[in-house]
């Protein structure tokens, strides 16, 4: 994958009040961004626009593949996306959310490999307990297996070591280290550490200016 | 080999609604009780009297409406209410989702009226059909057209924040016409028309879901994005 | 502004005719009207019901298209439009029922008979209702804007469904061969004059309102932006 994405002059205002304005970058493959700012100054909000979760008010934002764009229809199976607010679903099993997943996305992976990726995070033993049991630290490292079933050229990350004992840091570490050397990574951090693994900042807070 | 991606994902989704069914149980009990409840308390109502035929089709359909405003805004609301909603944005084409949900809602929608229709010719000797294809036809093209219409409704109201009131209030005006050309239809499956008299009724049932269906997938992206 | 004193007179001209003009049975004067079959003075409502009836559908069609114009553009302005549009059409709504049900009442003998016509006008009105309850119930602008667009466009898009069934399943009361019938106006000349005149005071008076109501709500959000 030839990935690149471009931002231009995006801005999101929501009920009239401008969030951020003016953020510009451009990434390629083997790049890292990290989004930082106080909190409020809109870090969530631009990781979200990224992974068109939500729509900017102005600006451009385009993630094109070998010179070709990628229609907004289709950033989702590029995308994978870990964050605090993010939810996994209840009633079914640490492994049951994965195949759903992997069904609905269509992703052609083997039992074998979705135990691998259970084990990478360190839910090999909870793979059949269901999820409304596990622990938000858990859950975490569930959202992380999640992310990566579909092995994803862009990950999105925000806040990544929420909830997470120092393992589950180191865990992330390697993640992290692994996507910057096959694709682009972007992180959404308060943290100065996380910020100073990545190839390129934007700091939220400037933007006000 | 994109629109069986795209096919794959709506099994995916009803997949996964169908197994959350089954899982948490949450929806079909409430319902099936929810359908006894009303028929027991139309029972009471109507006594011994005699009720014509025609009524009878009316309330037939009363039934099977208030029973589908209690059960078929479910599927997006809990989303909402459970925060998944994200999850989905993440994993699947809005569209997906929507004929997801709608063939889950479907599905429902027959186990539903299926119960609900053996209840009815049970419980209420009066009621008597005459012409059975006018009247199977009849309840496949009202469960289609029924679910439909619920779906995208369920959809906008899963968005706003009183969504139990709101969804009879939204959808009662769109399924005017599907209700008023079903009941219509039912009395000629209890007079005894013959099946051509029916077309007329037919054809509307189902331009009706035709209409729904192709503006809800023009629609629904305005609805699903934030 | 010199078009609010053209709306103000023209209407006060409407109301005097509508009411002074004298209606009998042998028209004798040029500016004497007919009968109309069954209705006879009693016709005289015919000038605010139909009008009103007229412009509240003006207003559907307008709310409609100006919530088009917001999907495809995502510019506040047109939802602005799209519900300031709807308010005047509820207002008209309950005016053309309200006119509706009085000549049932002193024409066929009560308020209310479920003939097609008044069962479309009182849907229209559960529309309008809907939308309303629809727009207090979304927080967020554009999440109200863009679902109410959705609702009108899917609520609109069954209103023909509604008017094209209607007549299979109800037999109606609706006088239509007092102004076409067969292709043909049959309604008196002068009669139909001011009708039409009604017709346009009422949608100018429309428009005027839309105007009004769309500058004001535009100042409201300028005034509370300047207290953020």
């Amino acid at each position: 994958m030839f990935l690149k994405i471009s931002a231009n002059g995006l801005s999101k205002a929501y009920n009239r009040r401008e969030i951020f304005s003016n953020v510009n970058f451009q990434l390629k493959e083997n790049d890292s961004l990290a989004i930082t700012g106080r909190n409020g100054a809109g870090k969530s909000t631009l990781i979200k626009i990224i992974a068109n979760i939500i729509s900017q008010t102005k600006g451009e934002i385009s993630i094109s593949d070998k010179e070709k764009e990628i229609p907004k229809s289709k950033i989702f199976s590029i995308v994978g996306f870990v964050a605090p607010y993010l939810q996994l679903y209840d009633e079914f099993t640490a492994l049951e959310n994965m195949r759903i997943i992997k069904n609905i996305r269509n992703v052609l992976i083997s039992e074998k490999n979705i135990l691998e990726l259970l084990n990478k995070v360190g839910l090999y033993k909870n793979r059949n307990d269901f999820v409304r049991t596990f622990s938000s630290g858990m859950k975490q490292r569930l959202k992380y297996a999640c992310a990566l079933l579909h092995d994803p050229p862009l990950l999105l990350l925000d806040e990544p070591n929420s909830n997470l004992d120092e393992e589950g840091v180191k865990m992330v570490w390697e993640i992290i280290e692994e996507q910057k050397a096959k694709g682009i990574l972007v992180v959404a951090t308060n943290e100065i550490e996380d910020s100073k693994l990545c190839t390129k900042i934007i700091n939220l807070n400037k933007q006000e200016e | 080999m994109k629109i069986t991606e795209s096919i794959n994902a709506t099994l995916g989704i009803l997949q996964k609604e169908v197994l959350s069914e089954f899982r948490t149980r949450y929806a079909l009990n409430a319902l099936l009780m929810f359908v006894v409840t009303t028929l027991s308390v139309i029972l009471f109502s109507i006594g011994s009297e005699n009720v014509s035929q025609e009524i009878l089709c009316g309330i037939l359909w009363i039934i099977i409406f208030f029973s589908s405003m209690s059960g078929l805004s479910r599927t997006f609301v809990s989303e909402e209410e459970r925060g998944t909603v994200m999850t989905l944005h993440l994993i699947a084409n809005p569209l997906s989702v929507y004929f997801g949900k709608l063939l889950y809602n479907l599905l429902l929608l027959t186990f539903l009226n299926i119960f609900t229709l053996i209840l009815y010719l049970l419980m209420i000797p009066g009621f008597v059909i005459n012409n059975y294809s006018i009247f199977v036809i009849t309840i496949i093209l009202g469960t289609f057209g029924l679910a439909s219409a619920s779906t995208i409704i369920a959809a906008i109201v899963a968005k706003a924040n009183t969504k139990g009131t709101l969804f009879p209030v939204l959808a009662f005006p769109i399924l005017l016409p599907l209700l008023m050309t079903l009941i219509n239809a039912t009395k000629l499956a209890v007079q005894g028309a013959i099946l051509n008299e029916a077309f007329g009724e037919f054809r509307v049932l189902l331009s009706y879901s035709i209409v729904i269906i192709v503006i809800s997938y023009l629609l629904f992206d305005f609805i699903w994005k934030d | 502004m010199a078009l609010k004193y053209i709306l103000f007179v023209g209407m006060i001209i409407i109301i005097f005719l509508s009411i002074g003009v004298p209606i009998s049975e042998n028209p004798q004067n040029w500016y004497e009207l007919p009968f109309i079959p069954g209705l006879e003075e009693k016709a005289r409502i015919i000038f605010f019901h139909v009008p009103a009836a007229w412009t509240t559908t003006l207003a559907f069609i307008m709310s409609l298209f100006f919530g088009i114009r917001y999907l495809m553009t995502k510019d506040l302005k047109y939802d602005i439009k799209s519900s300031s549009s709807a308010g005047l059409g509820l207002l008209f709504c309950i005016i053309a029922t309200i006119t509706g049900s009085i000549w049932a009442k002193f024409n066929w003998g009560s308020y209310w008979n479920w003939d097609p016509r008044e069962v479309s006008i009182f849907v229209l009105l559960l529309i309008y209702g809907a939308y309303f309850a629809l727009r207090t119930a979304v927080e967020g602008d554009e999440k109200r804007a863009s679902l109410s667009a959705v609702y009108a466009i899917i609520s609109g898009l069954t209103v023909p469904f509604f008017i094209f069934i209607m007549p299979r399943i109800i037999s109606g009361l609706h006088p239509n061969e007092a102004i076409i019938s067969q292709g043909k106006i049959t309604m008196n000349t002068f009669m139909l004059i001011i009708l039409l005149s009604s017709v346009a005071g009422f949608t100018g008076l429309y428009f005027y309102l839309l105007n009004l109501k769309v500058r004001i709500t535009n100042f409201d959000y300028i005034y509370s932006r300047k207290d953020n």
